[in-house]
């Protein structure tokens, strides 16, 4: 059980059924009047965003999430197959649930899931990833005219700037939290 | 943690509102901290310490130095609030109250003008501050020059709120209105004071002879931000009785213990008439510094040590 004197950003709390996060926060009190406590919250499976006024005495459950390590397997239709590595078991999640994370999804990488009860919820990309360039322009050498970065795409569509040496087969660094080039990595 | 430079401007603050009471012939007190007993009152929770309290106010030592004749007295202190930590709130932070005899809330509100625009003027080149009285913070341009916008909590709700202040106050939805949609609109191009709570809210403020419905009670608001809080002090030891009685069970339904101030209340009818007012020094320069967060005036917090 949590109180509202536990609200701060990033906590996790259970609301009628569903698990949200707190994605703002703000403690305030008037004088010498109540506590209150208002938050800008994120339904963790829906998305649906809302901002609510606490008091002292509200109290929420805790969520039952679980993070599991898994290997995405493959896509079929709109559905994102991953297994469970150690126990075989396959569970799948939706395109709309993994969102912005499909820039960065190749067959056969690990990620965290998180499941709420038995039902999973959200991926957790690793912080870096290595992706094949598959279109880039040459890279004209002793063009000095150029400017310092290029636009190129990887293997799953999604496009970044990069330094004008990296070429179409290259395989290059990403951070999945900025989507922004590292460095290019040999194997 | 506070950056010499930072210091330098958080002493001169203090200087300049020590200068400005000392001139006037208040006479600087500095009370206990730790308190047997404290004033009741149902929304701040008190730090323990050895059976005893830090206190959440020096209100009831320096209303027991009035009774013993004191006229005009000032202090800048410490104190301790449980649980309230956010943009504007630490749970340990510097207070500024005085008290005044002879006056009411009203003097307390031209005093108030008087005191910013004099510790503005002797700390020029606040990081907050442009062509030397205009504030800005947040968004918000506040003149500081005399007279400041006088506006009633009833006015307030209703050019600002969608129920009246006596609607909101029934469903006890008055804080939170007045937090979500009153508040961010006070004092934004000026400062105001917003004054004439309902007796409800004004515990220690003495009930209006207008209006009975109200203690003379205001709140000090700029850019938004609460700044003071004052009152033409409730003195009568009956009636603050029967305040504090209604006080201490709403904290027993809560679950905590409170005590009656015998010894306040015994000196409280050696008072007369008097005006007190409390101040957040770090809001105060957090305004003037130009900064976002209490907690970036202070020269420590808890949290750093």
């Amino acid at each position: 059980m949590y109180t509202a004197s536990d609200l701060r950003k990033g906590l996790k709390i259970q609301i009628d059924g569903e698990p949200y996060i707190v994605t703002e926060f703000d403690f305030s009190k008037p004088g010498k009047g109540q506590a209150l406590y208002r938050t800008k919250m994120r339904n963790m499976i829906t998305g649906v965003q809302f901002t609510q006024t606490y008091r002292s005495n509200d109290k929420f459950d805790r969520p039952n999430l679980e993070e599991r390590k898994m290997q995405f397997l493959y896509a079929q239709d709109n559905e994102y197959h991953f297994m469970d590595t150690s126990s075989y078991e396959q569970i799948f999640l939706t395109k709309e649930q993994l969102g912005d994370n499909l820039s960065f999804l190749i067959d056969n990488m690990e990620v965290e899931v998180l499941f709420f009860g038995d039902r999973p919820i959200d991926i957790t990309l690793p912080t870096f990833v290595n992706l094949e360039v598959t279109v880039a322009d040459p890279w004209a050498k002793g063009d000095t005219s150029g400017s310092d970065t290029k636009p190129v795409t990887v293997q799953t569509g999604f496009q970044l700037q990069v330094p004008p040496f990296v070429e179409q087969g290259d395989k290059i660094q990403i951070d999945t939290r900025t989507g922004s080039y590292i460095t290019r990595v040999k194997e | 943690m506070l950056s010499p430079a930072g210091l330098r401007q958080r002493s001169d603050l203090l200087q300049a509102i020590r200068s400005f009471f000392l001139e006037r012939d208040y006479i600087e007190v500095d009370t206990p901290l730790r308190l047997p007993i404290l004033i009741p009152e149902p929304h701040l929770i008190p730090f323990s310490s050895e059976g005893c309290f830090l206190q959440t106010s020096p209100e009831i030592c320096m209303k027991r130095l009035l009774a013993g004749g004191c006229e005009r007295i000032f202090q800048i202190c410490h104190c301790f609030r449980k649980e309230e930590c956010g943009r504007l709130h630490q749970a340990e932070f510097t207070m500024l109250e005085w008290y005044h005899k002879g006056w009411n809330y009203f003097d307390l509100m031209r005093q108030c003008e008087e005191l910013i625009g004099w510790v503005v003027r002797k700390i020029p080149g606040c990081a907050g501050l442009t062509d030397g009285d205009r504030l800005r913070w947040q968004g918000a341009e506040v003149a500081l020059a005399p007279p400041w916008e006088r506006l009633t909590v009833a006015e307030a709700f209703q050019r600002y709120a969608a129920v009246s202040a006596t609607d909101a106050l029934r469903a006890d939805r008055f804080d939170e209105i007045l937090v979500v949609e009153v508040e961010p609109n006070l004092g934004r191009t000026r400062p105001v004071f917003l004054y004439d709570y309902p007796v409800e809210l004004g515990s220690l403020a003495r009930r209006s002879r207008n209006n009975p419905a109200v203690a003379e009670r205001f709140e000090l608001y700029v850019a938004g931000v609460e700044l003071a809080n004052g009152f033409s002090e409730l003195t009568d030891p009956l009636e603050q009785r029967q305040r504090f009685q209604r006080a201490i069970e709403q904290i027993q339904e809560g679950g905590k213990t409170a005590e009656m101030p015998e010894r306040l209340l015994a000196d409280l009818s050696r008072l007369g008439e008097v005006a007190g007012i409390a101040l957040g020094v770090d809001r105060l320069c957090m305004l003037l510094l130009g900064h976002k967060d209490i907690a970036q005036t202070a020269p420590l917090i808890f949290a750093e040590l």
